[in-house]
């Protein structure tokens, strides 16, 4: 009796062991789908704010930088002359934000600084790497 | 007196009288004229995007602009004829705007020639500019040049009149550059019969120069660096010995040579735009003519914007491009070459890095 029910435990190990859907991370095709889905949901908020007011004076970034052009993704982190140092595009994003948008800077994890990011580095697809350039 | 203490303090509101007294000043430079050796001397401010916040506030940064352009003018030697305005006075065509542009302009010591842009325009379809500024399209003819003034930045009908809820929806959408529900500039059929008619009375060896906010020929579809009709309209130029288009709209340097038509952009006192080329995932029939202007330093706020001299020249132009904290620039047409080159960049072993866009 006892003999059986070891027999049924292990089994039922074994089967979950090798036959779960669960395995940790073999994603389907359906799970490419929808994080791709997600990250365009970041790109087209990213894209909404980025032809808003972020700041006091109704100016917007798309005004000076089309599709996001001269923002250049690929080039950060980069030594920025007006910061005296190297940073990353959020920094450079925020200091967009404060001088000629006249607004407060976000929080490097806001979403809306996510999604800003997610809208720049999308339209900027496809060029290599090239960090540091000027 | 009382006229030199209100000059003074318009300078000192300015706040660039030591600026502008250190600077030398740049003019556009018209040298040509049916059989006259009568050359003179113009100033181009175009795309100064004057923006109303609310109750008298305005964006700071492009009031500067243009208000440190009428000063520069104004020291302007050898003195204007006259000024030419390229169109883009307010940002979102209001009243609040236009008025305020005038405002500025009115410090102006010369007659200004207007052009309309598109975000003069698309509030009320020109209505205010005609009552309180200038015809939208017209010529006149000055020194034995002709000068046709255009109204380039009209588009299809069903985009004007159905496609949007109200005429602040309509301006908005327009004055999106980079506004996928966007619609292309047109000069249209109707103005291209008066431009046809006006120029039959003028001889083919007048030099003419064409006046209008976009450029008369293709260059970036996608942000309307672009005019539907262009080839109608330079068709009907083609006839003419010596032919100039002045225009607006891109914010950048940028000249081309297409059979006997010059093109040239002019400076935004505003703001400067990127070439299309640095646009990944779009193609751009950018001149290759063109040398890039300098790549803005956003710290520099005045930096890629500026104004220009234009000198006629035998009905040439000669552009003299004043930028505000870079190297001023001059294109001069090449009776040789049979196209505008730049004085100093044009051979490509004198550019500089600054130049490559990317």
């Amino acid at each position: 009796m006892i003999k059986t029910f070891k027999f049924t435990i292990l089994t039922l190990i074994t089967f979950a062991l090798f036959a779960s859907p669960a395995i940790s991370d073999e994603f389907t095709k359906k799970d490419l789908e929808r994080w791709q889905a997600e990250f365009m949901t970041a790109v087209k908020q990213g894209e909404k704010l980025f032809h808003s007011s972020l700041g006091r004076n109704t100016v917007s970034c798309d005004m000076c930088h089309p599709n996001a052009t001269n923002t250049h993704p690929e080039t950060y982190p980069k030594f920025q002359k007006q910061l005296g140092k190297v940073v990353g595009l959020r920094e450079m994003i925020n200091w967009c934000i404060i001088n000629p948008l006249e607004g407060d800077a976000l929080k490097m994890d806001d979403p809306r600084m996510i999604a800003l990011e997610a809208y720049i580095t999308y339209e900027r697809r496809g060029v290599k790497l090239d960090p540091g350039k000027h | 007196m009382k006229k030199g203490i209100s000059r003074r303090n318009f300078l000192k509101a300015t706040g660039i009288i030591g600026a502008a007294a250190a600077s030398p000043l740049s003019l556009v430079e018209f040298s040509w004229g049916k059989g006259s050796e009568e050359n003179f001397t113009v100033a181009h401010i175009s795309d100064s995007h004057l923006t109303f916040i609310n109750g008298n506030e305005f964006v700071r940064n492009f009031d500067k602009g243009l208000k440190r352009a009428v000063t520069e003018v104004n020291f302007m030697r050898p003195k204007p004829d006259f000024v030419i305005f390229g169109g883009d006075l307010a940002q979102l065509g209001k009243r609040e705007e236009i008025d305020h542009g005038l405002e500025i302009m009115s410090k102006l010591r010369y007659p200004i020639r207007w052009v309309i842009g598109e975000h003069d325009y698309y509030l009320d379809l020109g209505k205010y500019w005609e009552e309180k500024v200038s015809k939208l399209h017209y010529s006149f003819d000055h020194k034995g040049v002709h000068f046709i003034v255009l109204n380039s930045i009209l588009t299809y009908d069903d985009w004007m009149f159905n496609k949007w809820k109200s005429p602040e929806e309509r301006m908005s959408q327009m004055a999106r550059l980079d506004n996928p529900q966007g619609s292309p500039f047109m000069v249209k059929d109707k103005q291209i019969a008066w431009m046809k008619e006006d120029l039959s009375k003028v001889s083919k060896d007048t030099p003419v120069v064409v006046l209008s906010h976009s450029p008369l020929y293709k260059i970036f579809k996608p942000w309307n660096f672009w005019t539907e009709d262009a080839e109608k309209v330079q068709a009907v130029l083609k006839p003419f010995k010596k032919v100039t288009v002045l225009h607006g709209h891109v914010h950048q340097i940028l000249y081309n040579q297409i059979g006997n038509i010059t093109f040239q952009a002019m400076m935004s006192t505003a703001w400067p735009w990127p070439y299309p080329v640095s646009y990944a995932q779009a193609k751009n029939a950018v001149p290759k003519l063109t040398v890039f202007m300098n790549r803005a330093a956003p710290h520099s706020e005045r930096d890629a914007t500026g104004w220009s001299m234009i000198n006629i020249n035998n009905g040439r132009v000669i552009n003299d491009f004043r930028l505000w904290e870079n190297t001023n620039r001059t294109l001069k047409y090449d009776e040789k070459l049979g196209y505008p080159v730049d004085e100093k960049y044009q051979n490509p072993e004198n550019r500089i890095p600054p130049q490559e866009h990317y």
